[in-house]
């Protein structure tokens, strides 16, 4: 348990915690004989960033992950896809928290135990989600739309006096270039395009600079330029952020050129390049066959 | 650095607002001391009432902007914590009646009605009028802390937030409905005699309690401003809108909308204290339902996510409530549905949205040329 009561803690906390840790305490540092864990660190030692095994998700008897192991390295871009009701939305609940597993683990880096922590913390813990419809503050500015999204303090206090500082300033117009914001900085994102709005979710994901991207289909209903947009994005992303897409669009997913993870009654039927998993036999079948 | 300055009124309207302000919050109270009775411009007194019981009820209507226009949080229990704030006042006031009351009693005329011998428990200390004003903020305060804390843990919302807080201050109206609860049951405190030792119905004193509650108005719109000004405000309106993604970036909606729940609910306490000694009566028809909703309609018709809206809307829905409920007693509550109805479906930014479309308007109207 000690390993939580750190990810637990207040961020004042954990801070002072962090600030006891840094003198001497390298790699090697040790916590009740285990891994050191720095709050706000994920320990990818073994490359592996999000790790799932026989996770299993019912609803009133129906499973929509059954026994859903999965593995994705650091710095990785997977695409998941399946056909509809796969389990490919349950799974990210589950990985955020939304929905807790009846069975299985869930990993984050070698330490996280993302069943045992709230949605917050594992926002905070450095995973990114971006949901199906986009989310963004539709009242507020792109600017503050970024601004919200910002590392920062979280509590309500503070939050009375907090003003835009410098280096966020700095962040905020960065990530507006990666997106292509710019020249919208100061529009009310309910006036945005739908890509825009995309781009904007993505945008106020990166600027927390998350380890890991799940991104929730973020092409449905994208021009064909548009969807070209946000491939050139991602494949910009892979590298130095953990992607993960679920998508249907396999144009798309073509243009991503990345490791494919075919899901199927909540549960993984074929892995691999794109071109091979089209190719394998049981893939075809769930596809076409219905 | 702010990023957000989205006006919604220019600086010339707010000078004329602040005037017509201070002409309400200081004027009408020094003509009422200084001219003499019958003079033609000195405010009557039923006037004086009247202008200081919108004020209070227009600082419920901003408490009320604070959380159902910014945090999303449509509250129709905010007369209970009003009516809490009105009792707990209420209860100094009816210590200062002292042995003036009916039955000459050192006991409030209730309790000697009752046979009561000795006061209940939690009357002790409520002579003093600290210990009041602690009670008006504390009692309202920490239930609104407890009610608050479980409904947005257990992430109550929407209609079903509505709907629990009606039955919290209806199951509040039957509690004080009894006699045996101790406050004076369906008749609540009336008949007070003095404030801070002072007659209540002097022209000074009335003056005094009007100039108050526009300070209290005045003081209650600066903290909202300031609130909803603030990231603080940016946060709650990023709750309205889209919760799970405030989530998701790493914030707690919890403590937000505690926090600004419990300052709403504050502020309609003060709002009720100051009440009371104005109209000179509480009782438990002030937790009533109806009175809740009402609130609801006067933020509605201003026009909600404005604060300044729901002053106006407080004053527009009263003012024609005093003179409908002269000239058509039976008509005024249809006239107050159909106003709701109006206002939702024509004017869903109330009257102060009409005004800034129209601004809008004849703006993008001037650009053109």
């Amino acid at each position: 348990m000690s390993e939580f009561h750190g990810r637990m803690a207040r961020p004042g906390e954990a801070q002072a915690l962090r600030d006891d840790l840094q003198p001497g305490s390298g790699e090697g540092g040790s916590m009740s004989g285990g891994h050191l864990v720095v709050p706000g660190q994920i320990d990818v030692s073994h490359k592996v960033i999000l790790y799932l095994e026989g996770v299993t998700v019912s609803f009133d008897g129906f499973k929509a992950l059954n026994d859903l192991s999965l593995s994705i390295d650091n710095g990785e871009m997977r695409a998941i896809i399946g056909p509809n009701g796969a389990g490919k939305t349950t799974m990210m609940d589950v990985i955020t928290g939304k929905t807790r597993p009846d069975a299985g683990k869930v990993f984050l880096g070698q330490t996280l135990d993302l069943t045992r922590m709230s949605e917050p913390e594992i926002a905070r813990s450095g995973i990114g989600r971006k949901f199906q419809k986009p989310s963004v503050f539709e009242q507020a500015s792109v600017l503050e739309n970024l601004w919200l999204a910002c590392e920062g303090e979280k509590g309500w206090l503070r939050s009375l006096r907090e003003r835009i500082a410098p280096g966020q300033a700095r962040r905020i117009d960065e990530v507006m270039e990666t997106v292509g914001l710019t020249d919208s900085r100061d529009r009310m994102a309910g006036s945005l395009s739908h890509g825009q709005k995309q781009w904007l979710e993505i945008g106020m994901l990166l600027i927390q600079e998350p380890k890991l991207l799940l991104l929730d289909e973020p092409v449905a209903g994208l021009s064909d330029e548009e969807t070209e947009k946000t491939a050139v994005l991602l494949r910009q992303l892979a590298g130095k952020h953990s992607v993960v897409v679920v998508e249907h669009d396999m144009h798309f997913v073509e243009r991503l050129g990345c490791r494919v993870t075919v899901l199927h009654q909540g549960h993984v039927l074929a892995e691999g390049d794109l071109a091979t998993v089209q190719a394998d036999a049981r893939v075809i079948e769930v596809y076409l066959g219905r | 650095m702010t990023p957000w300055s989205r006006p919604v009124l220019s600086r010339p309207e707010w000078a004329t607002a602040l005037g017509v302000f201070a002409l309400i919050g200081i004027l009408v109270p020094l003509l009422h001391v200084m001219l003499p009775e019958g003079h033609a411009l000195r405010p009557s007194t039923y006037a004086v009432t009247l202008v200081g019981k919108i004020l209070c009820f227009a600082t419920v209507a901003v408490a009320m902007d604070l959380i159902w226009g910014f945090a999303g949080i449509l509250s129709l229990g905010h007369g209970l914590f009003f009516a809490l704030g009105g009792y707990a006042w209420g209860m100094y006031l009816m210590r200062q009646i002292g042995r003036d009351g009916s039955y000459g009693a050192e006991l409030p005329d209730f309790m000697v009605f009752l046979d009561w011998k000795q006061l209940p428990w939690y009357w002790q200390g409520s002579d003093q009028w600290w210990w009041a004003m602690l009670m008006v903020l504390l009692v309202p305060g920490l239930l609104a802390l407890v009610f608050g804390w479980f409904a947005f843990r257990s992430r109550i919302k929407g209609v079903y937030l509505s709907i629990v807080t009606q039955a919290l201050t209806y199951a509040a109206m039957l509690l004080f409905f009894r006699n045996e609860t101790g406050f004076g049951g369906n008749n609540g405190f009336t008949d007070f005699k003095r404030i801070f030792g002072v007659s209540i119905t002097s022209p000074g004193t009335r003056a005094a309690l009007l100039a108050a509650s526009a300070l209290c108005l005045l003081l209650a719109f600066l903290l909202c401003r300031y609130l909803v000004r603030s990231k603080f405000g940016r946060v709650l309106e990023a709750i309205r809108d889209a919760e799970a993604r405030v989530m998701f970036l790493g914030y707690d909606p919890l403590p937000y909308k505690l926090s600004a729940w419990v300052i709403s609910a504050l502020l309609c306490a003060i709002a009720g204290a100051l009440y009371v000694p104005q109209v000179g009566i509480i009782n438990p028809g002030e937790m009533s339902p109806a009175n809740s909703i009402e609130i609801a309609v006067w933020v509605a018709v201003g026009g909600r996510g404005t604060l300044i809206g729901p002053i106006v809307g407080a004053f527009l829905v009263n003012l024609s409530k005093s003179w409908f409920t002269q000239a058509f007693p039976q008509l005024w509550l249809f006239f107050l549905g159909l106003l709701f109805v109006i206002v939702t479906l024509a004017l869903p930014r109330g009257v102060v949205g009409l005004v800034m479309s129209w601004r809008e308007r004849r703006r993008g109207a001037g650009g053109q040329t």
